[in-house]
């Protein structure tokens, strides 16, 4: 034995700076600012009832960026989601056309999507090819199967309680698709950060390698998730086509995109390993209370893509500069 | 020609290099002697501009240079042929040898344009002066390692080096291979170039080197010619010790067979592996760097399939698929490679010593910090792993007690079996002592360990049973008592 | 050894070449049951028809191949088209006197512009490609619109020679082409032969060894995005002018259609590999399919379909064929053992 004794402390002693620091923290002091300038624009922006039904514009779209968060954790990406939507949504048209019955719709919804995921997740661990490339070809094929069908077409023909899942309030005021977000933000957080699956994805984003050697079954896990993933768009698709009533082939287009500027705003490195929901949730409300504000003052969406985009990059850049300006 | 003087470096947790000097002469060879952890490679980093010394100075024919970045060691004339080939995969011959300096056209409007017919025909040129059959237009992926490295070989020749630094150039070379190199040494020689010959193989040094220096921690220990020096000489210089002293090899009685292993065998990398391990016994794997015996000890942990062969645990056939069925069946396996196959280096100890066993401890599918942070102090502790805290992450630490937390990981798993691959591979001359040290107390609590190494006093000093491997086949079995250091040499060359 | 094994495994270059031809031979195969079931498609004025409408796309793949080669992606090349197309549609139409010159000039100019901010943020501020391309992806395409005030430049809008230019025949072959040409054979030129060129392939393959001899990385970084943004400039005035209309979603999602040209082709987004001629094959193919579709009386929405599915079989042939072969320790069933001469002396 060796004679040295050497206390180790349990953890680290939190320093103040480093709370401040926290991607969270600065993502919620950014939060306060959209809300202060945007209540100061618009007398409508802080009321309450407006405020809710703004959240029927990103829940969709917060939804799928719990799942992509964990897909970009563990260094992949997916960029077929939003053509998974349209799938499943033309299916669930077809279907609806058929005179199928509300909770078949659902099923036929979350299957297309499981089984689309599962297609990404078999197609990249089996021949080991990159997941961009991969969901680039899905994006397309899925989509382009969207078009097959219903070339320049629309089905609207959905029974009549379809509309609930998209439209329906719980509690008289609270949308049903942000209940569900809430609800999901909850249950995506605490596997990420509260139990061992989530761990495993951690130790697989930061070194896949090191993972395989400690017995984690490395591909399974990111099979998993691209199904889990499928399955969460295939949700989407179900929320979206119930709000909107009504499913065209370009249904969700360049949804995947905002769907990634969501995780990566919130902090979820892009390169894998490191990020966290708490992150990505206030992130959500960061560009939905954007565009809420700007559409109070009726901007276009179309120019709000300047602000997202600048946002994201700017976001990843400052701290970048600050802390090489530091250095020096 | 070069000079180095008073150089010191440190890492974090580590110095590498203190007050060391080395002097290189047009024409000569020297040897640089070290074990692994002298600061060999710091060394050679530094020569090579990849590190900045912290102190101390280079010159180059009298007048000073300092590196900013490899390339301009490179244009002061220092080249390196690397122990792992820093190469391009996809290109071919040519293009690796010649990147970053292409002949060009070098007039006219297309003076920027590379002349390839000039760069085959000089490819071709310099492969024919080393004598080897490659072609300038294979694609270096298509390569074997040994053919890698005399590419690398070629890419310092021609570029007009002046000073060639060799990283343990042989340690991948069949016999055949070693001996074309000491002609291509010759030649270098020959040509007025200075030469710095990094090994740790004597019969190697003594043939070729004009002069030697010594390093041990970091130090400089002595330097002179090589007709002035013996064998014996140099070996205690290096060790510092004397062999028997350095290695505290505890013997304990050995107990029953717990690993078997039967004419384990892959397409490419090895063949007709078998030994059996008892409880107790610390079963050495020498051999050449690239003899396939961390392809093995892989395959046996479940990373690789092979394509034959039996494995019996305690007496019952077991089949490893992937490395978690290992786990449960009682390996362990401490991989080469900290880095990347061992360490998670940005998550911090306990996450790494909990990540195999990570349901086992916390009893669930649910974390509990209070309960992992337990097994990481209790199995840390044992290690004597140096920290500020545990959740301190791993990459922040140094290599000796990074290499100490994945043994702690690995012992976590309660192994009957445990494998080591080059424990002691570039880790500070303390840690080093305290992973052999530990290997006795793990012996001695009844497990059995395969150890796997590079270093002939390592594994002569602390295995039971030696057995050599060459080219993917065990070469030959030794008993601890009958085991020389001339014969496994011998038989790790692929003689005897 | 057998001497029969060291035959029977390709190198990793004959395998390049044997896919570029592969690819090759499936264009001809496709060219010929489109001709089969529609013998038109294949005369001259018909296929000079699919020619121009993919040289757009050719080129947009040269510039994106460079890009790949070193290890990145440029998401945003069909927002910055749109966006230079619009800047030229609105200078064709408020100032109709402008000499074409000076459109010709501006559109690459406008293009590299937009290059050199994610080439700037990329080499310099060190954020991940794929997220930089991402957000001017978003930018450049929100940026039109406030240019425009969500209006569309129209057919008679444009002046004469805006529209003109590319049409006009030199030697019975239009300006497009002519330009495609000269972009392709320029990018082939300097990616085979000069020094700059072939670094890309060094920074791709292993940027550390890259680093090593001296290849600045970040000056290469810099280059290829200029290079893609500058292409995507040009090419952004020759789509405005050829489908005679510019508006807020000119090429909407068209990003991803040049990035599947390019992997069809055999550019491998791992980076370091790839050919000028590859990619071009890879455009060539996907804009048969496009414009076979209506010919042979099959939907245009099948075009979207079969492209993915195109690109799924391109990566998966890929990935058997960049499989890795291990260390081949054996030496006596290694195929490429070394063959060292005896010492002669």
């Amino acid at each position: 034995m060796t004679s040295l004794r050497y206390e180790v402390a349990d953890r680290k002693r939190p320093a103040a700076l480093d709370f401040w620091l926290r991607w969270e923290v600065l993502l919620l002091v950014l939060l306060a600012a959209v809300m202060v300038v945007n209540s100061r624009l618009s007398p409508w922006f802080l009321d309450y009832y407006n405020l809710m039904d703004s959240t029927f514009n990103f829940s969709e779209k917060a939804i799928m960026a719990l799942a992509m968060t964990l897909i970009i954790v563990t260094r992949d990406i997916d960029l077929s989601v939003a053509s998974i939507i349209a799938l499943a949504s033309v299916l669930m048209g077809l279907a609806a056309q058929a005179g199928a019955g509300i909770p078949l719709l659902v099923v036929i919804g979350l299957a297309t999507g499981l089984l689309a995921g599962l297609a990404n997740g078999l197609i990249i661990t089996r021949f080991q090819i990159p997941a961009i490339v991969v969901t680039i070809g899905t994006m397309s094929l899925f989509r382009g199967i969207a078009y097959v069908v219903l070339g320049d077409t629309a089905i609207t023909a959905y029974p009549a309680g379809f509309s609930w899942f998209g439209q329906s309030y719980l509690m008289w005021s609270i949308p049903f698709e942000f209940a569900l977000f809430l609800g999901l933000t909850a249950v995506f957080g605490f596997v990420l950060h509260f139990t061992t699956t989530g761990r495993r994805i951690f130790a697989i984003g930061n070194n896949p390698t090191a993972a395989r050697f400690s017995g984690i079954p490395v591909d399974r896990y990111r099979l998993a998730l691209f199904a889990l993933n499928g399955l969460i768009a295939g949700l989407a698709a179900i929320l979206l086509t119930s709000r909107i009533g009504s499913t065209r082939p370009n249904i969700a287009a360049g949804w995947e995109l905002e769907v990634i500027t969501m995780v990566v705003l919130g902090g979820v490195s892009i390169v894998g390993g490191s990020g966290t929901i708490s992150g990505v949730f206030i992130a959500v409300f960061v560009l939905g209370m954007m565009t809420f504000g700007l559409s109070l003052m009726n901007v276009p969406g179309i120019v709000m893509s300047v602000f997202v985009g600048t946002l994201l990059i700017a976001s990843i850049a400052v701290p970048i500069l600050i802390r090489r300006a530091l250095r020096r | 020609m070069l000079a180095l003087a008073g150089v010191s470096k440190s890492f974090p947790g580590v110095k590498a290099l203190d007050d060391v000097r080395l002097e290189l002469r047009a024409g000569e060879v020297m040897a640089l002697v070290g074990e692994n952890g002298a600061g060999k490679s710091t060394l050679v980093k530094i020569l090579t501009g990849i590190e900045r010394p912290d102190a101390g100075g280079i010159t180059i024919d009298g007048s000073p240079v300092s590196f900013g970045s490899p390339h301009d060691a490179w244009l002061a004339g220092i080249t390196a042929i690397h122990q792992e080939t820093v190469m391009f995969d996809d290109l071919t011959v040519a293009e690796n040898i010649h990147m970053g300096h292409h002949p060009t056209l070098g007039r006219g409007p297309f003076r920027r344009f590379v002349d390839w017919r000039a760069m085959k025909a000089r490819t071709r040129a310099v492969l024919a002066r080393l004598e080897v059959d490659i072609q300038p237009d294979t694609v270096l992926r298509d390569l074997t390692v040994a053919r890698k490295h005399i590419v690398g070989i070629a890419k310092a020749l021609s570029h007009d080096a002046r000073i060639v630094i060799m990283d343990e150039p042989t340690a991948a070379l069949s016999q055949h291979e070693i001996a074309e190199l000491y002609k291509i040494v010759g030649q270098l020689k020959a040509a007025g170039k200075a030469i710095l010959f990094i090994s740790h193989k004597f019969d190697e040094i003594f043939a070729i080197a004009d002069r030697w220096t010594v390093l041990r921690d970091g130090r400089f220990i002595g330097a002179g010619a090589i007709g002035e020096v013996t064998r014996d000489e140099l070996v205690t210089m290096m060790v510092g010790r004397r062999l028997d002293q350095v290695f505290p090899k505890i013997t304990v009685p050995l107990g029953e067979t717990v690993l078997e292993v039967n004419d384990l065998s892959h397409p490419t990398e090895f063949d007709g592996i078998g030994f059996k391990l008892r409880r107790g016994e610390i079963l050495g794997f020498y051999g050449l760097v690239g003899a396939g015996r961390s392809e093995a000890m892989q395959a046996l942990f479940g990373i690789t399939k092979p394509s034959r062969g039996r494995v019996r645990i305690a007496g019952r056939d077991v089949v490893v698929r992937n490395p978690s069925d290992a786990i449960r069946a009682g390996i362990a396996y401490v991989p080469e490679d900290r880095q990347v196959q061992g360490a998670i280096l940005p998550m911090g100890i306990t996450e790494n010593i909990t990540l195999p066993v990570v349901d086992r401890v916390n009893g669930g599918p649910v974390l509990r910090p209070a309960r992992e942070r337990a097994v990481a102090r209790r199995f840390g502790e044992r290690l004597a792993v140096k920290a500020t805290h545990w959740d301190q992450p791993v990459g922040t630490l140094s290599g000796g007690n990074q290499q100490k937390v994945l043994i702690a990981k690995w012992l976590a798993t309660n192994p009957a079996v445990i494998i080591l691959d080059e424990p002691t591979k570039g880790i500070d001359v303390g840690s080093k002592a305290a992973v052999h040290e530990f290997m006795g107390e793990l012996v001695r609590s009844g497990l059995a360990v395969i150890l796997v190494s590079s270093e002939l006093p390592e594994i002569m000093g602390m295995s039971d049973t030696i057995i050599v491997m060459h080219e993917g086949r065990i070469r030959r079995r030794f008993s601890r008592a009958e085991a020389t250091a001339e014969a496994i040499v011998t038989a790790a060359t692929g003689g005897g | 050894m057998n001497p029969s094994t060291h035959s029977s495994r390709p190198s990793l270059a004959s395998l390049a070449k044997r896919r570029e031809i592969v690819l090759l031979v499936l264009i001809v195969a496709l060219l010929a049951a489109v001709g089969a079931r529609a013998p038109v498609f294949l005369t001259p004025s018909s296929l000079a028809d699919v020619l121009t409408d993919t040289a757009i796309l050719l080129m947009l793949a040269c510039g994106q191949m460079a890009v790949i080669l070193t290890r990145g992606i440029d998401l945003s090349v069909a927002s910055n088209m749109a966006f230079t197309g619009m800047c030229t549609a609105l200078l064709s139409k408020y100032h109709p006197e402008l000499p074409i010159v000076v459109t010709l000039a501006l559109a690459p100019l406008i293009g590299f512009c937009l290059g050199a901010i994610n080439g700037a943020l990329i080499a310099w501020v060190k954020i991940p490609p794929i997220v930089v391309t991402l957000g001017t992806l978003s930018a450049y395409r929100g940026m039109i619109f406030v240019l425009s005030g969500g209006a569309s430049v129209v057919t008679h809008e444009f002046s004469r020679p805006y529209l003109d230019f590319p049409r006009q025949t030199l030697f019975g072959v239009p300006a497009l082409l002519w330009i495609a040409a000269l972009v392709c054979a320029g990018m082939a030129v300097f990616l085979t032969l000069a020094r700059t060129g072939r670094s890309l392939y060094a920074v791709g393959g292993n940027p550390l060894a890259a680093r090593y001899v001296g290849i600045g990385i970040e000056r290469c970084q810099f280059l290829v995005y200029c290079l893609s943004g500058t292409i995507a400039g040009l090419c952004g005035y020759l789509w405005v002018s050829r489908y005679a209309i510019a508006f807020t979603e000119v090429a909407f999602g068209y990003e991803l259609t040049v990035i599947a040209a390019c992997v069809i082709g055999g550019v491998s987004v791992a980076g370091g590999i790839g050919t000028v001629s590859g990619c071009l094959l890879g455009g060539l193919f996907l804009g048969i399919i496009g414009n076979a579709l209506p010919v042979i009386q099959v939907s245009p929405f099948w075009q979207m379909a079969i492209s993915g599915l195109v690109i799924l079989c391109a990566v998966i042939v890929n990935s058997r064929g960049e499989a890795r072969k291990g260390k081949l320790i054996l030496r006596d069933r290694s195929p490429s053992e070394p063959q060292i001469r005896p010492e002669t002396a």
